[in-house]
């Protein structure tokens, strides 16, 4: 038949694109083909951007502990900016510096996954909710004459719904609060989000971390700090419609301050100040 | 005006998406507090919306049509996902402002609702420039919202100071409403009545009205 040898020559994907738009093999297969072009296209922007994406995060990093430092001048290069800033890594265990890894290379949210590199938190010491800790903490130094001015921790704890990731800049005393940052996290926008506000974060410079007896004493209150009341210096106003995420990064201030997190470094520093 | 003039260029006035159409009200209300991530927001919904036209004109002769939506939306999830990737890449600040109203794009009704209205049975090329049309007339409408948004809320335009604040040491006092959503929701209101005034041919007739029941008719 002379029909037959025609439908032959027009070749496989134009017999399938012949068939009626309504039945189940064109149906199956406009949707693999979609589905395949899509997810190409989809996973190769994904893939080729990442590297791109990495150092924007990166940058953003950086940025904040130039902010918390208060190092940032806004038009000048970021890379420049953090030449002023020494990464040291510390061994959480001893409160020593340590040089096992190379601490610009070194990921905390990741060395908190991997079991070589981390520990399980016994229950009633995570107070932070955090499950994991990782051996090894970057900290940030901003020295000058050979003395320390300021040390950048980076933090995180879990608020009302998520992890929230950010520094802590103590001054060389390591008891004054330089300033508090966040970076990552996903809180309630406008409530538990208020914890982004730079008008609140501005409330924890200069407040106190440890108390008396060599306890963290600094916490976010309910309500607000009377500046008449002993416990001023080391209190900071609540976020209303925000309690529980408050209470996360009272938590997590208070983990990370403490013997668990860096409370052995700091008290090293305290010592080597007042030598 | 020209069949493909006015394929362009009706949907930015006269069949505006927001103004007259009343559809992706959303992120207009949520992404206008300035300029700059309004412009972007409106930029990516330029890209989408037209190559999400393209996309689905092209392959409309083949389209099931019991599966059209679900097609059309992955197509345009595709897009979306596509230009989040590239804000990340290149414009992360901007991107980190406008967080999750880029994903949001994909459930925009702009973007489905001119797939299936236009593309889906119309070639190619008007296929695109209703696209842009459209995503222009978005785009316009968030740029004036977030005009005055930014100018009197802030007192700033693309971040530039214009009315230096009272706080900084100037004489403008901020109208802080206008940071929050229901300010957008009044400048949208104000901008369909101004636009129907100056086209009463946008204004609906009315659907029913309200008359005057005497008493001895209820009875």
């Amino acid at each position: 038949m002379p029909d037959a040898g025609g439908t032959e020559s027009r070749g496989l994907f134009a017999r399938l694109a012949s068939l009626p738009n309504d039945s189940v093999a064109k149906m199956v297969l406009v949707t693999i083909v979609l589905s395949l072009v899509c997810s190409v296209l989809v996973s190769s922007a994904a893939v080729f951007l990442k590297p791109l994406q990495d150092r924007n995060v990166e940058m953003a990093r950086k940025a904040r502990i130039l902010e918390v430092a208060g190092l940032m001048e806004p038009g000048k290069d970021i890379d420049e900016l953090f030449k002023a800033v020494d990464v040291r890594l510390v061994d959480l265990d001893t409160g020593e510096f340590t040089d096992v890894l190379d601490p610009e290379e070194y990921n905390q949210q990741v060395a908190a996954r991997d079991p070589e590199l981390s520990e399980p938190i016994p229950p009633w010491e995570d107070i932070a909710g955090i499950s994991r800790r990782a051996k090894y903490a970057p900290v940030y130094l901003v020295e000058q004459d050979g003395e320390i001015q300021k040390v950048i921790l980076p933090v995180h704890g879990y608020g009302l719904w998520s992890t929230m990731y950010g520094f802590l800049a103590l001054s060389g005393d390591a008891d004054t609060v330089e300033g508090l940052t966040f970076y990552q996290h996903a809180e309630t926008p406008g409530l538990g989000g208020e914890i982004e506000n730079p008008n609140w974060l501005a409330k924890w410079t200069g407040k106190r971390v440890y108390g008396p007896e060599g306890d963290v004493k600094l916490s976010v209150i309910k309500g607000q700090v009377d500046p008449q009341s002993e416990d001023a210096k080391w209190s900071i106003d609540g976020i209303s419609g925000a309690t529980l995420t408050a209470q996360g990064v009272s938590r997590m201030v208070h983990y990370w301050l403490g013997e668990q997190g860096f409370g052995l470094f700091l008290e090293r520093l305290k010592k080597e100040e007042a030598a | 005006m020209s069949d493909t003039k006015q394929v362009l260029l009706e949907p930015v006035i006269d069949r505006n998406p927001i103004t007259l159409q009343v559809l992706g009200v959303c992120s207009a209300l949520a992404v206008t507090t300035q300029m700059i991530p309004s412009l972007i927001m409106g930029l990516a919904v330029i890209a989408v919306l037209t190559a999400s036209n393209a996309a689905v004109s092209l392959i409309r002769n083949h389209m099931p049509g019991n599966i059209r939506i679900i097609i059309q939306m992955v197509i345009i999830a595709s897009l979306v996902i596509l230009v989040d990737q590239f804000l990340k890449a290149f414009a992360y600040d901007v991107s980190k402002q406008l967080s999750v109203f880029v994903g949001l794009i994909i459930t925009n009704c702009i973007v489905l609702g001119r797939a299936e209205a236009f593309a889906s049975s119309n070639p190619v090329g008007p296929s695109i420039l209703d696209g842009i049309g459209h995503a222009l007339g978005y785009a316009g409408v968030l740029l004036v919202v977030a005009f005055f948004r930014e100018l009197f809320g802030s007192g700033k335009l693309f971040g530039i100071t214009i009315l230096p604040l009272s706080t900084d040491g100037g004489w403008y006092v901020p109208n802080g409403l206008l940071l929050l959503a229901p300010s957008a929701f009044f400048i949208i209101g104000l901008l369909i009545w101004a636009i129907r005034t100056w086209k009463p041919a946008q204004v609906e007739k009315t659907e029913y009205r309200i008359s005057v029941v005497h008493r001895t008719e209820a009875l």
